[in-house]
């Protein structure tokens, strides 16, 4: 398909600004811009269908079923998108006074609340930009607690699990933090005889997600917290995988001293290919002080922004955080009031169908129920028929259907993580476990099927090694 | 009861189908003492009806820029957002996607993001671009760590003149990347390329925004200029809609452009989600944070769009990574683009013409009615500085009981500048409507 820039004609063009009779604007000769952007030159009818084109070679939850494990999938209700549309909420200046942005702080106020009862910790920033970004600024809460303490030169140190996310890792290097790693023994917990060996007087603290991302709870949580807590540390919790436990377990009641809550996981802020989300969190009374200001505090019915924290790290992103990402968690959180918890459930349940209708045809390396999500492993097809889990993945684009996320977490050869997430129907799991003993069957019979996909897509499978040597990375306008 | 899809029979066939008689079952891996017994104590659960009803409540509680006469600014604009961008971005296939790991599945959003990648490269006038960052602020946390790695520096050196909000983001970053942060004061609203030169010396970046917060043209040549005799990385800080006027940061010298794409596309929102942009010359391309969209083929030989240069990436990475960044704000970016698509580069000069116009005669009014500007030497793009005569946040209050939000009271970064307005005018205000902001602050002033 072509670029935009490719269908773009000179003069040609979609938008047109009043102009009002004034006299015209001055800039200094130096500063005036030489050589126009090559922007698209398109009319709107054109504008419109290119998008649409584009739209029309892309698949999202609204598409079709999307069971990629780790990122939560779940139906992106539509009133959500009505209610953030509205004009006090999208028309609304960041630096309005705060007595013309009431309704907004107070919105921002109830959802810390729910985020209160739903992680057990007090605190909440809602300021972070992604689940990443919540991540280096727990680290960075980290830091200055120490610091404070005087303990900050001494513990230099954070421990993650070997089934981590990449961003805890790339986080503990962006906040100036040594890396140690603990291993998973053979239920999918912890390691606690190895974390006892490296928990030591220069750790700072642990991150982990729990469940953890073979969608195993770690079923020694309360020794794990002990061994940290002994030691004067803390302990994070990525909280990607939330969508398990609400209302089930509370990461503070676990023991967990700092947690980000992903709002476009859990709470259906609709991932836009790639973003926006929101990453706030959660901590314990201790940690409250270093929290990112802006913060919002509540006066009997009045509600404003507190930039005065003396010991606050400071700011980690503009203004109070992705406003219109509260806007629809909120909404998303008021539908389901104290059935959350139910939805947790669902979750859980539907992920354990699959498992359970799924474990004979691959293999399962932890044989435990699991928690929101499961991993299987095709290292037997691989070994038995040359087919990996790529090809696997690959293959179900056929059938329309997002292939989960594959080769993570590390500890799994040939992984497949697998999430359904609550709101998929029953006939749409089926229809899931049809395709993948399918699947399963043709990788004995006919291989190169699976090889070749897939078959149906608006391309074929892709050079990504290509992508990388050549380093296209913009248009070249025919240079 | 939410957004729940099965019956009380499926359930059974489920369980059934598990092996186990009922969900608690399945939560008994959570050790007793760590469940919560519940119920959660939050209100009870509501139809689609009573949110719009609630959330009607909530957003009439806010004095937005279609009841308030607006020239609020510094950093988040009220340009005009046209209807092809909220058509665009309500198409679910955008809207509800993950981000595009599996490229067969995603060439729609890889290609937009391809195409918004060339719109920034062009805006700039760099090389290469990622496919967005969070906002305007951490963008310039990311340069610092970039130019880090660079010139094996420590020391980055920010203007005064540089929106203060970026500055506090780098600044709480800056710890944890090793680097210390020097600021350069402004010498009469504006960065003196020889002050700038003096603290550039071992500096591993300079960062600078043109215009500046004060609304001020810098001369930004000079300044870039000073940042490369000192081997230190020039970063520019710009306002995408300034940049159909103004010259691109490649052309006078930076090594890296950022910037807040809100003006571009998106609307106001209380201060996000928006997108913030992050371009430079290809020799920092394996130092990018973040996604970044590569051209390739696919196995028929046809062009196709893929992730690339991965091995940056967290996800591969790990500890070595060049960010922890995996979410970004593609849909936010995805705006951004079909926004400068709608106007063109003949519309975007047109925006800043406009702009530019509209703000010069709101100064020769306020002029005219005995307005002193704080900057009055210097040349100025949409925004300006004017004295107020008593403490601004003051006259703030007192416009806004007339139905004006005159702009952003200085005082609260600066505080020498406590009586000083800085007042916004974008395209969509009107020669009316600044007569009005004129007579209002003739009431409220000092």
């Amino acid at each position: 398909m072509e670029l935009i820039y490719e269908k773009s004609r000179p003069g040609r063009r979609a938008g047109r600004i009043p102009r009002p009779d004034l006299p015209a604007a001055v800039v200094p000769d130096a500063l005036r811009r030489a050589t126009p952007p090559r922007l698209p030159e398109i009319s709107e009818p054109e504008l419109v269908r290119h998008f649409t084109a584009l739209a029309d070679r892309n698949f999202g939850i609204d598409t079709g079923f999307y069971p990629l494990g780790s990122c939560t999938m779940k139906h992106n209700p539509r009133v959500n998108e009505r209610v953030v549309n509205l004009p006090g909420f999208r028309d609304l200046h960041p630096l309005q006074e705060d007595e013309g942005a009431q309704g907004a702080l107070d919105l921002m106020w109830r959802l810390e609340q729910y985020l209160v009862e739903m992680t057990g910790l007090p605190g909440i920033s809602l300021q972070p930009a992604a689940g990443s970004q919540g991540e280096l600024t727990g680290l960075m809460l980290m830091r200055a607690y120490f610091a404070d303490r005087g303990e900050g030169e001494q513990r230099d140190t954070i421990i993650t699990a070997d089934t981590a996310h990449g961003t805890n890792p790339a986080s503990v290097t962006m906040a100036g933090y040594k890396l140690e790693k603990v291993a998973t023994d053979e239920r999918g917990n912890l390691d606690l005889a190895d974390l006892r060996a490296k928990v030591n007087e220069r750790t700072a603290g642990l991150m982990l997600t729990n469940p953890s991302t073979l969608g195993l709870f770690d079923e020694g949580i309360e020794q794990v917290a002990e061994i940290f807590h002994d030691a004067g540390a803390l302990l994070y919790y990525d909280g990607a995988n939330l969508n398990a436990v609400v209302g089930k377990s509370r990461p503070g009641d676990m023991g967990f001293d700092i947690v980000h809550i992903n709002l476009h996981k859990t709470f259906s802020q609709p991932h836009g290919g790639g973003g926006p989300g929101g990453g706030p969190i959660a901590v314990r009374e201790t940690i409250e002080p270093f929290l990112p200001v802006p913060r919002v505090v509540r006066e009997g019915d009045t509600f404003r922004l507190d930039r005065d924290q003396p010991k606050s790290i400071g700011r980690v992103r503009g203004f109070a955080g992705p406003f219109g990402v509260f806007v629809r968690s909120y909404a998303f959180m008021r539908a389901y009031g104290p059935s959350l918890t139910e939805m947790s459930e669902v979750a859980v349940l539907n992920a354990n169908y699959l498992l359970a209708r799924l474990r004979d045809a691959y293999e399962l390396p932890y044989d435990r129920h699991c928690m929101h999500e499961f991993v299987l492993s095709a290292r037997q097809l691989k070994r038995e028929h040359g087919v990996s889990a790529l090809d696997i993945a690959k293959r179900l684009m056929d059938f329309d259907i997002h292939p989960p996320t594959v080769y993570f977490p590390l500890v799994v050869p040939e992984a497949l993580m697998i999430e359904p997430t609550e709101t998929e129907t029953k006939e749409r799991l089926d229809n899931f476990v049809d395709v993948m003993l399918q699947i399963a069957g043709e990788a004995a019979d006919s291989p190169e099927l699976l090889h070749d996909a897939p078959h149906s897509r608006p391309v074929r499978r892709l050079d990504e090694v290509r992508a990388a040597k050549e380093q296209t990375v913009r248009h070249g306008f025919g240079a | 009861m939410g957004y729940l899809s099965l019956t009380d029979r499926d359930r059974e066939e489920m369980l059934a189908a598990i092996g186990v008689s009922s969900v608690d079952e399945l939560f008994e891996q959570i050790p007793a003492a760590v469940r919560y017994a519940g119920p959660l104590d939050v209100e009870p659960e509501l139809t689609e009806q009573e949110i719009v009803a609630l959330f009607e409540q909530l957003a009439a509680r806010n004095a937005h820029t279609g009841v308030e006469l607006s020239f609020l600014g510094a950093g988040v604009y009220d340009h005009y957002v046209p209807a092809v961008v909220d058509a665009v971005l309500s198409r679910g296939e955008f809207l509800t996607a993950y981000t595009p790991y599996q490229p067969e599945m995603s060439q729609g959003a890889l290609q937009a993001i391809f195409e918004y990648q060339t719109a920034i490269c062009e805006l700039t006038g760099m090389d290469v671009s990622n496919a967005s960052g969070y906002d305007g602020c951490t963008v310039a946390a990311d340069a610092c760590y970039i130019a880090k790695f660079a010139t094996g520096r420590t020391k980055i050196v920010l203007a005064e003149t540089l929106n203060p909000m970026v500055r506090q983001v780098v600044k709480t970053y800056a710890p944890g990347f090793g680097l210390e942060v020097v600021e350069v004061p402004h010498t009469d609203g504006a960065i003196d390329p020889d002050r700038l030169a003096t603290a550039t010396q071992d500096a591993a970046a300079v960062i600078f925004q043109q215009p500046n917060f004060f609304g001020v043209l810098e001369d930004v040549p000079a300044l870039a200029a000073a940042a490369n005799e000192a081997g230190a990385l020039p970063v520019a800080h710009v306002d995408p809609l300034s940049l159909g006027l103004l010259e691109a940061p490649g052309a006078y010298g930076c090594a890296l452009a950022i910037g807040e794409g809100q003006a571009a596309g998106n609307f106001q929102s209380y201060g996000g989600p928006h997108y913030g942009f992050l371009a430079s010359r290809t020799d920092f391309i394996r130092r990018l944070p973040g996604r970044i969209v590569g051209e390739t083929l696919d196995a028929a030989n046809e062009r196709g769009y893929v992730l690339t240069l991965q091995t940056r990436e967290q996800h591969i990475r790990r500890e070595k990574a060049t960010s922890n960044m995996t979410t970004n704000q593609t849909l936010l970016a995805l705006a951004g683009l079909v926004y400068l698509s709608w106007l063109g580069p003949q519309g975007l000069r047109e925006v800043g013409e406009v702009c530019t116009s509209l703000a010069a005669y709101a100064k020769s009014e306020l002029r005219a009615a005995g307005f002193e500007e704080v900057f009055s030497d210097r040349a100025t793009f949409k925004e300006f500085a004017i004295r107020v005569g008593r403490p601004a946040g003051e006259v703030v209050r007192a416009a806004r009981e007339l139905g004006v939000h005159p702009g952003y009271a200085l005082g609260r970064d600066y505080a020498s500048l406590d009586d000083a307005l800085l007042v916004a005018v974008t395209e969509k205000r009107t020669p009316a409507e600044i007569d009005r902001l004129v007579d209002v602050l003739r009431q409220v002033a000092g």
